[in-house]
């Protein structure tokens, strides 16, 4: 068998973060198809990324041009597809980031290989478990094509550690590349200080139950007191209280930190989807009936108003006394 | 404008699954159009009218695979204002994406859509795979996870935006082309074809609901009945479904009388403040 590929992204000039899991995935993957672990980098000036990527990987193939500055589906999946073929490999990875869910089914489409989407565990070269119904139930998947494709859940891979020798960078030959005629106009980025929601430490979400979008600012100033990282459920994404990318469940984004503070949310399948990896989940709301108290380790039945100004309060008494 | 758009009929996800056995057991499931399908079908219909309860021009073909039965569903989304119906019959059940789509692209072909809608996952196999293969068979460009929509006049390109993990994106596609909504497509102003409506142009902040006398207008819609052998297509799942699993349970921890109590227990006991 043969070489198992990685799509890293860039963001800037550094390798993404959320690219590592996927590269610990495929390290776990190559035992199985018995070929070296290579990844891909692909975009404008990405010569940084490429040699950050090369710590993780015996090669990385870069592909620098100034018509991929932009993750087009479009451009980037024939390169990927030609990536794949030219190391020869049987399987490509890669997180189940935003790009990644654009990029790689289109890329399976080029290459005539079955995905296995959100993958969180490998069992095999070609049989991987991933949920489905909302997490309500774990799928154990085969795909029978010679070469298998999978996005990997950022939170079920721990991020890869350097290896012991950096990889060798080489150009990959991209060939004519064709945007269809797409092109990204603008990136109008969320600017936040605070930590990727994905990947904090301490995640506290609102609910329906907060009403309206400024109601989420005590939310805020007790997500900055914590150091975490501020999320939302649907109806509260939906309501437009939040823009929609702090959404947190089957649709959203898929977190798994240390703490989850769930405030006025009532537990909607789909929400549970989203956090119920989490280690510690306590939930706050007013009807202590709500389902998300037959998941939670702590939970307390109180209004948002009077409880999360006394929790800011507590936690900066516990700051204060050195805890 | 032609406007496909897709609509997958999925078990009712407020419903407890049945896991025994290694398989699912839906024998009992009540069935619904995905909720992300449904706002695929809103958006192409946005997409064919003047504003809200307005003239209308263009057409929306609605298109499903399943058993016979999922005739039900289509009528729905007939009774919701798609001009007509196309039923692939085969077991979804035993579908993978690339079927789905490989099925897609023979309906694609036939019919000569401008612009190709569909959700941008089914609520129960939660790929997130069909319209990004679709595109690919079809070497189509593509815009996934929509918050917006907005045709050119000239029904040539569309500007959309996207969510993505960074923010919103802004990408522009030349049609035809395949498209992927997302929950935010359904606002007011999310949808506009600018050579119908203008940009005061506003619907309901909802996929719309069938009235009456859209469901007694849906009985007199032609649906067609197609099979993969119709077009042409020899079913050969390339990811098979080996096994099912309940996951592992979440037990109720315990209650907290106050908030001091709370972050005591956070601090002492979970250390996790």
């Amino acid at each position: 068998m043969g070489a198992v590929l990685v799509f890293c992204e860039a963001s800037g000039d550094t390798l993404r973060s959320a690219s590592l899991p996927a590269l610990t995935a495929a390290r776990e993957l190559a035992t199985h198809h018995g070929g070296p672990v290579v990844a891909v980098v692909i975009g404008q000036g990405v010569s940084a990324v490429a040699n950050e990527a090369a710590r993780y990987a015996a090669r990385v193939l870069a592909f620098d041009d100034a018509s991929l500055a932009a993750p087009l589906a479009e451009t980037y999946a024939p390169v990927l597809a030609a990536a794949v073929k030219a190391a020869g490999a049987t399987a490509l990875v890669a997180t189940a980031t935003s790009t990644g869910k654009d990029v790689l089914p289109r890329t399976a489409a080029l290459l005539g290989a079955g995905m296995a989407s959100d993958v969180i565990r490998v069992d095999g070269p070609n049989k991987f478990r991933r949920p489905t119904y909302a997490g309500n139930a774990l799928n154990d998947v085969e795909i029978a094509s010679p070469i298998v494709v999978l996005s990997v859940r950022q939170t079920a891979f721990p991020a890869a550690a350097p290896a012991a020798a950096p990889g060798t960078v080489e150009a990959g030959a991209a060939g004519a590349i064709d945007a269809l005629g797409s092109e990204v106009v603008a990136v109008h980025a969320t600017k936040s200080a605070r930590p990727e929601l994905s990947e904090a430490k301490i995640v506290v979400s609102g609910g329906r139950g907060m009403k309206a979008g400024e109601n989420f600012k005590v939310l805020e100033e007790l997500t900055d007191l914590l150091g975490g990282a501020l999320g939302a459920s649907r109806a509260a994404a939906d309501a437009g209280m939040v823009p929609n990318d702090l959404q947190v469940g089957q649709t959203g984004k898929i977190v798994a930190p240390q703490l989850y503070i769930a405030v006025a949310i009532s537990g909607a399948i789909q929400h549970l989807a989203g956090m119920k990896g989490s280690k510690v989940i306590v939930a706050i709301n007013k009807d202590g009936e709500a389902p998300i108290f037959q998941i939670a380790d702590y939970g307390l039945v109180a209004t948002w108003e009077t409880a999360i100004p006394a929790l800011i309060a507590e936690v900066k008494k516990l700051k204060a006394a050195g805890g | 404008m032609k406007i496909l758009v897709t609509c997958k009929r999925v078990p009712n996800p407020e419903q407890k699954l049945k896991i025994g056995g290694g398989k699912i057991d839906l024998s009992t499931a009540t069935w619904q159009i995905n909720t992300f399908d449904e706002y695929a079908v809103e958006t192409a219909l946005r997409l064919t009218e003047k504003g809200k309860g307005g003239e209308r021009s263009g057409e929306v073909v609605a298109v499903t695979i399943g058993p016979k039965e999922v005739a039900q569903q289509l009528r729905g989304v007939l009774a919701m204002g798609a001009d007509r119906g196309l039923l692939v019959t085969a077991d979804d059940g035993a579908m993978d994406s690339d079927s789905v789509a490989r099925l897609l692209a023979k309906v694609v072909e036939r019919e000569k859509p401008d612009l190709v809608v569909l959700g941008k996952q089914a609520v129960d196999g939660d790929s997130n795979q069909v319209g990004q293969i679709l595109a690919g068979l079809l070497g189509w460009p593509q815009a996934t996870f929509l918050a917006s929509i907005r045709l050119a006049a000239d029904g040539k390109s569309a500007t959309t935006t996207r969510e993505v993990d960074a923010g919103v994106e802004e990408k522009r596609v030349r049609l035809p082309a395949v498209v992927t909504v997302d929950l935010r497509i359904i606002a007011k102003k999310a949808v506009r074809n600018e050579a119908l409506a203008g940009p005061d142009a506003e619907w309901e902040e909802t996929q719309r609901y069938a009235s009456l006398k859209g469901i007694m207008a849906a009985k007199k819609k032609e649906v067609k009945e197609l099979s993969p052998a119709d077009l042409g297509v020899t079913l050969a799942p390339l990811v098979r479904a080996a096994g099912y699993e309940a996951p592992p349970g979440r037990k109720a921890g315990a209650r907290v009388g106050s908030v001091e109590e709370l972050v005591q227990k956070l601090h002492n006991e979970a250390k996790v403040i």
